[in-house]
């Protein structure tokens, strides 16, 4: 494993290890992320690319290290390999009850506005089981974002996007929040190359 | 506190929305516990009198609970939403509550319909009994959340949900039969009354190490 462009700390990982019975994803991890960086982690199938990232938004837990993240659950976006979504309900009914949770002010217009930008306005009341994979991917984006998260953990998020969509993610992490921490997991770091503060590389075990 | 309440309210209002939506509850449930008391009601001699009948009317809904337990957490693991919904910052234990709240509605709209059914083929029932009915439905519904979380989240989770909760129920069947069919009811009652504050406050403080690995 290797760790390049390292400073100042946000999210701290020390001597993290993440094992699953007797098979050990995760040896001996340790980093820093600054706050307003952009971590890409990257490598092969196997790495432990996800664990990390659930390790990092605290849907699992170490067995053994540390994992710090100097933000509360109430500003962290998280896009996984799964949409987190009710698929029974409208994008309308999903994002409403997730703005609920999280207290998202002006909820209804934040809503409107993220299904504006990301073109499912009008699939707005259409069940997500009809949505394309393409479009429950946007749906999940607009989730992960809807309260304006400072630390935003992405696991795989071009997958399924074609291309207007991948401009759309792109250019929301460029443009981001002030301040915004990124973390993003991909087989293709290339296309992060702009934004990327640092690079972590998982090892094939 | 309001904040507590409001997202209880939403997340088992989501609940409803799904039913109503999918209808893959409720319709089973139904057709189950009354299917239930028609085959018993043929199976029961005659002359077995009303003692019996309050046994297999708990069978009924024991089994009718489990039914509609095994399917409790199924929109929360189609497609990971059960992740988003412990990444949000509500307390975890909301999530239970709202489930528990969302199942007892739908095991209560099935003994809407249950109870009645049961007076018509086997015998009436008197208020302690639809207060046993009640006492225990909540107790069903409050440990059967729990236990079908942590079977929703394992292999082979169709045998694991009648294994973790039957055991959990037994004491519960025997409040509701003691208070259908007791001299002294209230002794019945009252331990329903405990059970479930007991259970219902040991599910709500665990639910949160349930969801988390």
């Amino acid at each position: 494993m290797a760790l390049l462009g390292q400073a100042a700390a946000t999210i701290r990982v020390e001597a993290l290890e993440k094992r699953y019975g007797a098979r050990t994803v995760l040896r001996d991890l340790s980093f820093d992320v600054p706050a307003g960086a952009t971590l890409v982690v990257t490598g092969p199938n196997g790495s432990g690319k996800t664990t990390l990232l659930r390790l990092l938004v605290g849907l699992a837990a170490p067995t053994r290290g540390s994992v710090a993240v100097a933000v509360d659950r109430s500003r962290l976006g998280f896009v996984g390999h799964e949409s987190l979504l009710y698929t029974e309900l409208t994008a309308l009914e999903n994002l409403d009850l997730y703005g609920r949770l999280y207290r998202v002010r002006e909820r209804r217009e934040r809503i409107g506005m993220l299904l504006e930008r990301y073109g499912l306005w009008d699939a707005r009341n259409d069940r997500v089981t009809s949505y394309s994979r393409g479009m429950t991917q946007r749906l999940a984006l607009c989730r992960a974002l809807l309260h304006d998260p400072a630390l935003l953990v992405l696991d795989e998020p071009h997958a399924s996007l074609d291309a207007d969509g991948v401009g759309l993610l792109e250019q929301e992490l460029a443009a981001g929040r002030e301040g915004r921490t990124v973390v993003v997991a991909t087989h293709d770091p290339g296309r992060l190359d702009a934004l990327t503060t640092q690079r972590l590389l998982l090892g094939a075990r | 506190m309001n904040g507590y309440l409001a997202d209880v309210a939403a997340l088992a209002r989501k609940d409803l929305q799904l039913e109503l939506r999918a209808r893959d509850t409720l319709p089973a449930m139904l057709l189950f516990v009354l299917a239930t008391l028609v085959v018993f009601h043929f199976a029961l001699p005659a002359s077995a009198g009303d003692e019996p009948a309050y046994g297999l009317l708990w069978v009924a809904l024991v089994f009718t609970a489990l039914l509609g337990l095994s399917r409790a957490w199924a929109p929360e693991t189609a497609a990971g939403a059960l992740d988003g919904l412990v990444l949000a910052p509500a307390d975890r234990s909301a999530i239970w509550l709202g489930k528990t709240i969302a199942t007892l509605a739908f095991l209560a709209a099935a003994e809407i319909v249950a109870l009645p059914a049961f007076a018509l083929l086997f015998a009436p029932l008197d208020g302690a009994a639809l207060a046993g009915v009640a006492l225990a439905s909540l107790g069903l519904c409050a440990v059967g959340t729990l236990v079908s979380a942590m079977a929703a989240a394992a292999r082979g989770r169709e045998v694991i949900l009648p294994l973790l909760f039957l055991p959990l129920a037994i004491p519960l069947v025997v409040g509701g039969v003691g208070a259908g069919i007791s001299e002294e009811p209230g002794r019945f009652l009252a331990f329903l009354g405990l059970y479930d504050a007991v259970f219902a406050i040991l599910s709500w403080a665990a639910f949160e190490y349930v969801v988390t690995e």
